[in-house]
Order: structure tokens, then sequence, then C-alpha cells
């Protein structure tokens, strides 16, 4: 079994958009992993989902490979984006729209509008 | 063991003596805590809070980790 450091380097490297999450995108058991799951599910992005509480050992691995001690995780093409406080600061600054648009993601921007009116 | 709001502004006020940091929840599990300082300052959000959370010294980690969740709001002063 590759260890969990090659499973996540192989997953970031080959998919697009990452959420390492607890649960999975249409079963998020988390709130923190629900909202941001939520918000790339309501943009339309197209994102692989991996659910740590499946595999104690990427639980574990993707913190110490992040350096970051919470779950969830968001990566764009292979690199770190942050976790649930990060992506929601973002997601109502544009900063998400812009990040998105600058790595060739294609989401639905209408929808993003709506969630910062909705957050105005 | 949860941790409380002064325990958490403790550890913060160890690694940024001269921030200004409000912490605030009472479950001691899901807490907030914003923590604005000069040291943030040129720096994008994940190392802000990676910072935050190696002051935080190991308190976040793992599925024991007391603190279960806190919400960080961080940025240099205006």
């Amino acid at each position: 079994m590759t260890d969990a450091n090659t499973q996540i380097k192989e997953t970031i490297t080959s998919n697009d958009v990452v959420l390492f999450m607890k649960g999975t995108k249409e079963m998020p058991q988390c709130g923190f992993s629900s909202r941001v799951a939520g918000v790339l599910n309501y943009m339309g992005v197209d994102f692989s989902d991996v659910n740590v509480l499946s595999d104690e050992g990427i639980r574990q691995g993707i913190k110490d490979f992040s350096d970051w001690p919470t779950i969830p995780q968001l990566y764009v093409k292979g690199e770190f984006v942050g976790g649930c406080d990060i992506i929601t600061e973002m997601t109502l600054s544009g900063e998400l729209d812009t990040l998105l648009e600058e790595n060739g993601v294609t989401f639905d921007k209408d929808a993003a509008d709506k969630i910062r009116e909705a957050n105005g | 063991m949860p941790m409380q709001a002064r325990e958490i502004e403790d550890l913060l006020r160890a690694s940024f003596p001269d921030a200004e940091i409000k912490v605030e929840g009472e479950d001691g599990v899901h807490m907030a805590a914003m923590v604005i300082d000069e040291s943030f300052r040129g720096k994008n959000r994940v190392q802000q809070q990676r910072a935050v959370y190696a002051a935080l010294k190991g308190k976040m980690d793992g599925s024991n980790g007391e603190l279960h969740a806190l919400a960080l709001t961080t940025k240099a002063p205006d």
C-alpha cells in the first residue's frame, strides 16, 4: 500500500481541484467540510473529494503534508489553498473566483455572485 | 479536556506578545480567535494562520486534540 504521502501527491497532481474532507461531497459529516463542499457544489466546481474518515493514514498524512492541523483542506492544481475559514473569506472577497480563473478551473460566476449577495 | 479561552489566549500571547488578541467561545472545543499582529504584514492567509496554529503547539492536532475547531481571523494592523 503506497504510503499516505505518495497517495496524497498523486491525488493532488492528477486532479485540478481536490478537497480532503470528513465525509463525501454528497454526504459531508462535519460542518466545516460541509460548508466548503457546499460552496464548491453551488459554484459548479468539478472537484475530487477525499474522505479522510475512511483512511486514518490520509487523515494524519494530509496534516503533515500541508503543515495544517485541520480538515477540510482544499487544493487547486496541487497547491494548498486553505481550510474552511480561508475558503469562506476568499469566496466572499472574490479571491476564490480569481484563483479558479487563473488556474483554468470552470465555475458558475453567477452562483459565486449570489453567494456574495446573500452574505453582503 | 476542552481548552478555556484564557488558556488559548495565553498560548497566543506567548507567540504574539504585541498582538491584539481576542478569543471567544464557551464550550472549549468550538472556539474563535482573532489575532492582529504586525508580523502578518505581507503574509498570505495560509502563512498567517499557520503561525497561529504553531503557537497553539499541537493543541489542534489529532482526533484527541482538545480543540476540535478554532475559527481564525488573522490580519496585520490597518
